[in-house]
């Protein structure tokens, strides 16, 4: 069962870069076809969030693509998206049978945890996709993050399945892993899409230097901030809730529900960063991307709070397993 | 004096504002990385000894702007009580505010209604104002009707929610200040066994903390005896589960009783509980001196690997009838696995499967009534170079029951183990405020995340003929809601469709 996951491993993490090749693909052959037309939609829509709603494409449009390479671009656009869903049930079954390989849920260790967090945000990110069909664009971006993360948890974190160690072996653990999984996966779609939008705020700006030049082929900048704003919102309670429960269950095994050990130091940070990401939104004298870079940092810490901590710290949540 | 009011009102608005909040919050993230990346005393002082050790020009400068103890710091205390004060600061007038808008009506229609971000027009209503206004309040809205034109407003649930979370950071704050002002800790190691047992006093603690308004005689009356504990492992050597029983007495416990508490599970007492935080061996040496006098000694070992090899000295101070330069002590090495072949270096599985002692006699003068505090676990290092203790004969591996008879004649048995544990005795009052305010804090951030403040008017003209009266409405939404237009659509759809 253990070797089935490690194998179910690989499937997601070669489906995945099938869709980010599909999604490439698309970018490529819908020069200025499908992808710039989808751009240009979101543009027209303005403000409430619309999904893409079929405004026909300006008949003005002398560089409308030529059809064959527009029906191209969209067959690369929907084997992208196959690609990734098949990417999250190859994903979703490796988690499983992780999980059942070890007699428990599968966040016992930093393998594990990086496995539920990329699928956290892998169907946060199907879930979006499925109401807003035009964001389908950003695929290749999340696909990246997530062959990133995963490639990294099969190559470096990988250790073998092993029951919990005692300390470990409460419902607590449901309970806060779950939470921190959630939060963490969310906030990483989140994180995406915040980079995106300052890629395409600075191209909107008139920055032609790489990364900008990434944002011809994105929504308009006006979407995406509305959007990363959400999944951070949505993602923030949640993690305040998992670090209380996590604080409640240092109670119960350490003894005290706060200790400054470094995961909970660093926990405490990237919560004060989100916080002050949103205070930042509340303050209208502060402009959006100077908001949303707080929202990078955020995720910054986050990834120092996953990998940081714990292989370079000592202390009571050195489960890393690595 | 008015430059000075108004230089202090300036500076007090400049605190409550926004700007400064973020500012201080971005501190505040700061300020605790070098907590993390520093070894603090908080957490384990040992490292920061070691650290000093390690780093003897730096370290004492570090020391000195309390970068082991950032937590407690001055600086870092600065931060976030600057911060509660800008929030405290911009918290109580809003919700002196709030509290008048609760009490106060929806504003009057805006004389032109197709100003508003959104508006409808042209819609007919069977009915009259009152029944425009029913149909509002049956969808929660808090309507009040002005002549022929209807004020409507939703979404207070925000603002309470958001001045909850903030009330609740404060009470959040008080918590960890009464947990640090009446709460206490102690840690001890504990042997199994009647030998072993002790009493809630400082006295009988290996390290313990008061809090600033606690003494020693506020502590919970009880005592406690360790009889029995056990472990199992995995044949891997992973700890699978501890679980430690224990025979408690005392005022604050009522009956004796025997109870049991393991990880996760502490025994939890009035005024007290007490946590199993570590575990080892305690290997017993039986020494017979020249004078055939025999002492038997209890040495805990502390564990060095997962395998729970342990290192450790048991010490004889008294035999051989006190003379000078003739005490002895052992300086051991415990493993509860030895390997079958090879070097005895380290043990292969914690559990007693082929335990072994390791020993190395010493003779001499322990150092013991210098007077100067020194570990039990190793044997005094300058005493050794000093050439005042040394060694005696090459080591010696023991089996359990095995005895070692040394040049002199005496003799050392090695009798067996016993386990012991390591407790952490913690009583926190603080802790249950903190978990009430969390709770409410989730709320309030729950609430404020999801609420939406709009407004709503309609204005009605009754038709000349009575037939159906024209409708006029606008909306705006105080903050940023996506689906406002769609909830005005239907609303008005609903006012215009209502037979």
């Amino acid at each position: 069962m253990s070797a089935v996951s490690d194998q179910l491993l690989v499937v997601a993490v070669l489906s995945y870069l099938a869709a980010m090749l599909c999604a490439a693909a698309e970018f490529a052959f819908g020069q200025r076809g499908v992808v710039a037309r989808a751009a240009t939609r979101e543009l027209v829509s303005v403000g409430a969030g619309s999904s893409a709603s079929p405004v026909p494409a300006s008949p003005a449009d002398p560089s409308a693509a030529a059809p064959d390479r527009a029906w191209r671009a969209s067959w690369a656009g929907r084997a992208a998206l196959a690609a990734f869903v098949v990417g999250v049930v190859a994903h979703a079954g490796c988690a499983a049978a992780r999980g059942l390989a070890a007699d428990r849920m599968p966040w016992g260790n930093m393998y594990e945890f990086v496995i539920s967090v990329t699928l956290v945000g892998a169907f946060v990110w199907l879930g979006l996709v499925w109401r807003r069909p035009a964001l389908r664009h950003l695929t290749l971006y999340v696909a990246l993050a997530l062959v990133f993360l995963l490639g990294l948890a099969g190559m470096v974190l990988y250790t073998a399945v092993n029951p919990l160690v005692p300390a470990l072996n409460s419902y607590w653990f449901v309970v806060h892993v779950t939470a921190v999984t959630l939060a963490s996966g969310i906030f990483l779609v989140g994180f995406v899409v915040a980079t995106m939008y300052l890629i395409r705020n600075g191209y909107e700006k008139g920055k032609r230097s790489f990364p900008y030049t990434l944002g011809r082929r994105l929504p308009a900048a006006s979407t995406l901030e509305p959007l990363a704003f959400r999944l951070h919102a949505f993602a923030f309670p949640i993690w305040t809730f998992g670090v209380a429960a996590g604080a409640i269950w240092a109670e119960a095994a350490w003894g005290r529900y706060w200790g400054w050990d470094p995961k909970e130091t660093w926990a405490f940070i990237s919560w004060v960063v989100y916080t002050g990401y949103l205070h930042a939104r509340a303050t209208p004298s502060v402009r959006r991307p100077v908001a949303t870079w707080i929202a990078v940092a955020g995720w910054v810490t986050m990834m120092m709070n996953l990998f940081g901590v714990n292989i370079f710290f000592v202390g009571f949540h050195s489960y890393a397993g690595v | 004096m008015g430059r000075t009011w108004a230089l202090l009102r300036n500076s007090w608005r400049q605190l409550t504002s926004m700007r400064t909040a973020l500012i201080l919050l971005f501190l505040l993230a700061v300020a605790a990385i070098p907590g993390s990346v520093l070894p603090q005393r908080s957490v384990n002082a040992t490292r920061v000894g070691q650290y000093l050790t390690d780093h003897p020009t730096l370290g004492p400068w570090l020391d000195r702007v309390w970068a082991f103890d950032v937590f407690s710091s001055p600086w870092f205390s600065a931060i976030y009580l600057l911060l509660f004060t800008s929030l405290v600061g911009c918290v109580v007038p809003r919700l002196r505010d709030h509290v008048r808008a609760l009490r106060s009506v929806p504003p009057d229609a805006p004389a032109r209604l197709e100003r508003l971000p959104q508006h409808a027009a042209g819609l007919t209503h069977d009915g009259d104002v009152a029944s425009v206004a029913t149909i509002l309040r049956r969808h929660r809205w808090r309507t009040v009707v002005r002549g022929q034109s209807v004020s409507a407003e939703k979404g207070y649930l925000k603002e309470t929610g958001n001045l909850l979370f903030h009330f609740a950071l404060l009470a959040v704050l008080f918590g960890v200040a009464l947990g640090s002002w009446y709460g206490w800790h102690a840690n001890r190691l504990v042997v199994a066994g009647s030998d072993g047992a002790f009493c809630n006093t400082v006295q009988q603690y290996d390290e313990y903390g008061l809090g600033a308004r606690v003494d020693a005689g506020d502590l919970a009356p009880f005592c406690f005896e360790l009889t029995d504990f056990s472990a199992s492992y995995l044949d891997s050597g992973q700890p699978v589960s501890f679980s430690a029983g224990a025979s408690l007495t005392g005022p604050a416990v009522g009956r004796p009783r025997v109870a049991h508490f393991s990880v996760n599970s502490p025994l939890r007492l009035t005024d007290a509980n007490v946590y199993l935080l570590g575990h080892g061996y305690a290997p017993i040496l039986r020494y017979t001196d020249r004078f055939g006098q025999t002492q038997t000694t209890v040495a805990p070992f502390l564990p060095v690997d997962g395998g729970l090899t342990s290192e450790g000295v048991a010490a004889f101070p008294d035999v051989n009838r006190r003379e000078p330069k003739q005490q002895m002590a052992f300086d051991g090495l415990y493993l509860p696995t030895a390997p079958e072949t090879g070097p005895v270096l380290r043990s292969t599985h914690p559990e007693e499967r082929a335990p072994a002692l390791m020993l190395v006699a010493y003779r001499g003068d322990l150092g013991l009534d210098a007077g100067i505090p020194q570990s039990v676990y190793v044997l005094n290092q300058r005493q050794v170079r000093a050439g005042q203790l040394t060694q005696v004969g090459d080591a010696k591996l023991l089996r359990p029951g095995g005895s070692w008879t040394l040049d002199d004649g005496t003799t050392v048995e090695f009798v067996g183990t016993r386990q012991w544990v390591t407790l952490s005795i913690r009583y926190d009052p603080g802790e249950r405020v903190v978990l009430v305010s969390v709770i409410l804090l989730l709320v309030g951030l729950m609430l404020s995340l999801t609420g939406k403040r709009r407004r709503i008017w309609v204005r009605v003209t009754p038709a000349p003929d009575g037939g159906r009266s024209l409708i006029e409405a606008g909306g705006l939404a105080r903050s940023d809601h996506p689906g406002f237009a769609a909830e005005f659509r239907a609303l008005t759809q609903r006012i215009s469709g209502e037979d």
